[in-house]
This record gives structure tokens, sequence and C-alpha cells, in this order.
């Protein structure tokens, strides 16, 4: 927990250092063509920017604490509020993938790790290896044209009102999710058929082997219980991976979440939106990774204590 | 010296080299044996590499021009050409068609090969550089210089990229020398970590101890020892870097925030000629295929040099 709590305050300074201290004066970009020096410093001193980098700091991680994220520069509107009205959004998105991809993505390593060497083997291992390889708004590109364009099956955007009928959100939410489940699957895949072919090299694997037992129990009964472990930690580390698929996805398809919220931001320049986008998202990322290692600790005793 | 004498001499340093090659205990020549798919592939890469470098000088337009007729046009557009065929008006034809400004897309594509390839390549090598000289330099130094490099590094690396590079832009702005320099320093951190790993491995083995205690100088083992043995494993991973790269940077400008229009990028390029799609234009899907087509090539090429390193390579590199 220590340690987690340590990289988050590390990943806040370097959020903030990054925003901040670079060079780039948020009174100038404010301003802009109408900036005068006057008008540069009675801004500077309103947003605190004459104080020295570590005051403003503070005040900004003490902010953050008390739940204040400060106000968005286009509009007004308090970014607390902006954000509440998005995350429920990203958050639904992200565990329907989580829940559609994990039992695709064991149940498919497994059988690939099962059948080594075979036409099917090779055809799973070099379909994710392309799937890996490609951005994630190549994957969906072409949902959208075979999906939307040539079938017709699903719009091509996911845009949302708030009262939709079931049936109405969950067509709109398809194809963001069709995308995000290939993305993550195919990640998944592959590692959990290393992990599964890992621990197959191991000497008690081969012992089952010279006993005679059939293939498919050796994988079901031996393998597949020593390289859980692995899988979990496999399965945390790419829902991690998730959140950089979820900032390209949602502003393919005008989904409206958190990430499109960042983009957005990014693109006027609204660096306090964007440091506090950046912080949930970085914050989820890092407890997501503790996860993993505190799921593989649990599943290998071994490494409990150090060596 | 006549020219016969020099040749003779030549000659005889060759035969001198063979009889060493001969030799019990030579070390084995490195050889490259690729299956079809690695040799396939490497096609496709050193073709994009070509395009690169002579890219302008064959595309049929220039990157900016609107020549076409309409907007979105595409291969066998009934009303654009009677007969089915490619597109041509009086300033040429328009083999992939036309993107959603009436540009040429094949002239786009060829001329992004630059942007994309260009900006991507010199964003690895800058961070090859840094990576490899802190990472050896905290491996051969220790002590509080590894353990500062390391922790920084390691921080960096708790981010995801992507967050990274969106932070920056909305301090900086997006320009390609900014680009160019985020990619290099997030990228920067994977390459350190390994640089530091083969470092560590290679500092303890019996030949750098033999030479420390002959009294080489530190720089002397670093090059002589150090950097050639470290260098199979570094090569190959600087494709699979690269692949990160021009993902990192595609993925940015696909959002709007990297490679600024009007040039032309790749990842842009999808971008603006999504609309498109809803229409039946492949305007959108040839840039996307030329990343596709240039990524996996790469992936393909390092499994294929990975496997037959025994795998050891593949996992020194997750």
């Amino acid at each position: 927990m220590g340690i987690g709590l340590a990289t988050l305050w590390v990943v806040s300074v370097i959020v903030f250092v990054a925003t901040s201290i670079l060079p780039g004066d948020v009174a100038q970009i404010i301003l802009g063509q109408a900036a005068t020096p006057d008008t540069l410093a009675a801004l500077r001193a309103e947003l605190g920017l004459d104080q020295p980098g570590y005051i403003r700091y503070f005040s900004w991680l003490g902010n953050m604490m008390t739940g204040d994220l400060g106000i968005s520069k286009a509009g007004g509107a308090t970014i607390s509020s902006l954000i509440g009205g998005r995350i429920g959004n990203t958050m639904m998105m992200a565990g329907l993938v989580a829940v559609i991809s994990i039992p695709i993505s064991v149940a498919l390593g497994l059988w690939a790790a099962m059948h080594p060497g075979t036409m099917l083997d090779r055809i799973v291992t070099f379909g994710t290896l392309s799937l890996i390889s490609v951005p994630e708004f190549f994957i969906a590109t072409v949902a959208v044209l075979i999906l939307a364009v040539n079938l017709h099956w699903l719009p091509s955007t996911a845009y949302m009102t708030g009262d939709e009928t079931f049936v109405q959100l969950m067509k709109a939410l398809a194809m963001p999710l069709i995308t995000l489940v290939i993305v993550v699957s195919a990640q998944m895949i592959r590692m959990t058929r290393a992990g599964i072919l890992n621990v197959m090299s191991s000497p008690y694997i081969e012992m089952a082997i010279l006993k005679g037992v059939p293939r498919g129990r050796i994988i079901l009964r031996h393998a597949f219980f020593n390289a859980i472990g692995p899988i979990i930690n496999v399965i945390a580390l790419n829902l991690a991976y998730l959140v950089s698929g979820v900032v390209i996805v949602e502003t393919i398809f005008a989904y409206p979440g958190l990430a499109k919220l960042m983009i957005d931001g990014v693109q006027t320049r609204d660096l306090p939106l964007v440091q506090a986008c950046a912080m949930i998202f970085c914050g989820t990322y890092v407890v997501l990774i503790l996860i993993a290692d505190v799921g593989s600790i649990l599943a290998n005793p071994r490494l409990r204590s150090p060596k | 010296m006549t020219e016969q004498t020099a040749s003779t001499q030549e000659t005889e340093v060759i035969a001198k080299l063979d009889a060493f090659a001969e030799l019990p205990d030579a070390p084995p020549k490195r050889k490259f044996r690729l299956t079809w798919i690695g040799y396939s592939s490497v096609a496709v890469v050193v073709f994009w590499l070509l395009i690169c470098i002579i890219g302008p000088s064959i595309a049929p337009f220039h990157e900016m021009d609107m020549d076409g007729d309409d907007s979105f046009l595409s291969y066998g557009d009934a009303e654009y050409s009677k007969d089915g065929g490619f597109l041509t008006n009086e300033y040429g034809t328009f083999y992939l068609g036309t993107d959603y400004l009436g540009r040429d897309t094949l002239s786009r594509v060829i001329y992004g090969a630059r942007n994309t390839i260009g900006i991507s390549l010199a964003a690895t090598l800058i961070a090859y550089l840094m990576g490899i000289t802190l990472g050896i330099l905290a491996a051969v130094k220790g002590g509080w210089i590894d353990m500062g490099i390391s922790r920084v590094n390691d921080a960096i690396l708790a981010l995801p990229t992507i967050m990274l590079g969106l932070i920056v832009i909305a301090a900086l702005g997006s320009s390609i020398p900014v680009l160019i320099a985020t990619a290099a320093v997030i990228y920067a951190t994977s390459v350190f970590r390994i640089a530091r790993a083969l470092g560590q491995d290679i500092i303890v083995q019996d030949y750098v101890e033999a030479a420390a205690t002959r009294g080489e100088s530190t720089w002397w083992i670093i090059r002589a020892e150090v950097l050639p043995n470290a260098a199979m494993p570094l090569a190959t991973d600087f494709g699979l870097r690269l692949v990160f790269v021009v993902l990192f940077i595609s993925s940015l400008s696909f959002l709007g925030l990297g490679v600024q229009p009007p040039a032309s990028d790749w990842g842009s390029m999808v971008r603006e000629n999504l609309q498109g799609l809803t229409y039946g234009s492949w305007a959108a899907i040839w840039p996307a295929l030329a990343i596709a087509s240039f990524t996996i090539a790469i992936n393909l090429i390092v499994d294929d040099i990975s496997a037959k390193s025994g795998g050891s390579l593949a996992k020194k590199m997750v």
C-alpha cells in the first residue's frame, strides 16, 4: 500500500511539473492576441501564477485531496461537475469490456496452448500478433467499415442523449465495445498462451506426460492452476492498457466519456481540466498495476518472502 | 606500391582470415536464416523506407494539391468514370481516389510515409542514444547514480504513454520537434531499463573483470566489452520500439494532436477521412493499411529473429 501511495504522489508531481513548469504560459494562452503586459500580470496574479512553483503545487495537491478540482477555463463550470457527468460512462464501458474479454481470452489462450504448432494455433498466434501491432483506430475503422457501412447493423457513432431504452443503449455501445474487446483480448490471448506453454516446459509436466496423462487433462489439471498467477497479472496489466485504448475509442465514436473530455481539454489547452483527468487515468493505471503485483504474490507463495 | 602487390597482400590477409576461421575454437559465424515470412516482411519494410526517400519524386500529385473533381471519390464511382476504371481528369489519374478535400489519396500516403516513419525513426534513434548512454552508465557506475536515474525512470514508466503525450502537448502545443522530443523521452525509459539490465549482466562476467584487472579504462571496457555484447539484443529491441513509436505518433495524430494539417501523416489522414467511410470511400482505409503493413512487418521480423535465438530475447523485451 505504501508503495502505491508513493507512486501516486510521484505521478502527481510528474503531471503537475509537465503541465505547469514547462515553458508555455497559461495566462498568455488564455489572453492570446489580447495580451498586454498589464493584463498578463493581472491574470497571473489572479491565477496565482506569480507564486513559485512548489507553492502552487502544494495548493493544487491540497485542493485535489479535498475534492476541489478547480474551475474549467472553457465555460467556467467546475471540473468536478464536468467529470462527474462523464466518469460513469467510461467506467461502464471499461467494466463491460473486462466482463466480455476476460473469459474469451483465457479460453482462446488455453485452447491455443492445448494444440501448439497446429494450423489453428498458428492462425491465433499470427492473428493476435497482427492485432497488437496495428493502432486501435485501425481496428475501429475496419469495424465501422464492415459493421456500419457494409452491413448496416450498428450506428457508426456512440452518441448518447441519456434517455435511451436499453436496446438503444446497447446498440450505441456495441461498436466501441467490439473494438476495445478485440484490442484487449489479442494481448491477453498471447500472454495466456505464453504463460501456459511456459509452465508446460517444467519438470512436473514432463513427469505427467511420461506417465501417460492425456494432454487436455495435463493442461486443465496441472498447468492451468500453476499459470493462474501469471494470468491474473496479465489481466490486470491489460485492463491498465485499456486506459489508452479508451482514449482513442471514445474519440473515434464520439462517446461521451472521460477520455473525450480530456482530449477536448488538450485541444482547447484547458490545463486544469487536463491535469484532473490525467490524475484520474494515471491513478487508475497505478492501482491496476498494483493489483497485478499483489495478485501474482498471492498466487505464488515463493514471492512472499524476499530471496 | 603497385596494384599487383596490393592485391597479393589482400589475398594473403584473406587467406590468413580463412585459416583462422577453420580453427576448431573459432567463434561460429552468425547466420541469419529467416523464414519466407521474415523475408517478405523485410521486403515490406525496405519498400516503405524507399518510399520515404524517393516518395516526393514518384508521387503523381503534390500532397496539398486539390486537383480532384470532388471529395471522397473512389475506384469505380459510376458518375466519374464511365468504364468503371481509375478516376482520371485533366490533371492526372487518381489511383486510390480522393480525400475529403479532393486531394489524391495515393500521393498523400506517399508523402505521409516521410512524416510518419521519419518522425518515428528520429524519435526512436534519440530514445536509443539517451537510453543506452544512461543505461550503461547506471550499470557500470552503480551506486547513487544508478539509484537516482532508475527511480526517475520507474516513475515515468509507471504512466500510460499516451497520457504523458497528452499532458506535454496540452502544455506546449503540438509541433514536429515537440512530438519527436516527447516520444524520445517517453520511450528512452524502456530502452534505459533494457540497456541497464544487459549492462549489469555483462559487467559481472569474467572477461570484464579480466579487462579491469589488466588496467583497462572504464571507457575501454564499455566500448570493447559491454557494447558489442549488448548490441544484438538492443538491435532486435529497436524494431519493437520503433513499432511502439509509430503507433504512439499516429495515435496522437489521429487525435488531431500530432502532425498538423495540411501536412500529410498516416494517423491524421485516417481521422480526416473517417466521415467518408459512410459514403463508401476508402480514403481512411489506405493510410490505416499503410501503418498496419509497416508495423506488422517489423513485428514479424523481430518474431522470426527471436524465435531463432531460443526465445530468450523475447522474454527480456516484454
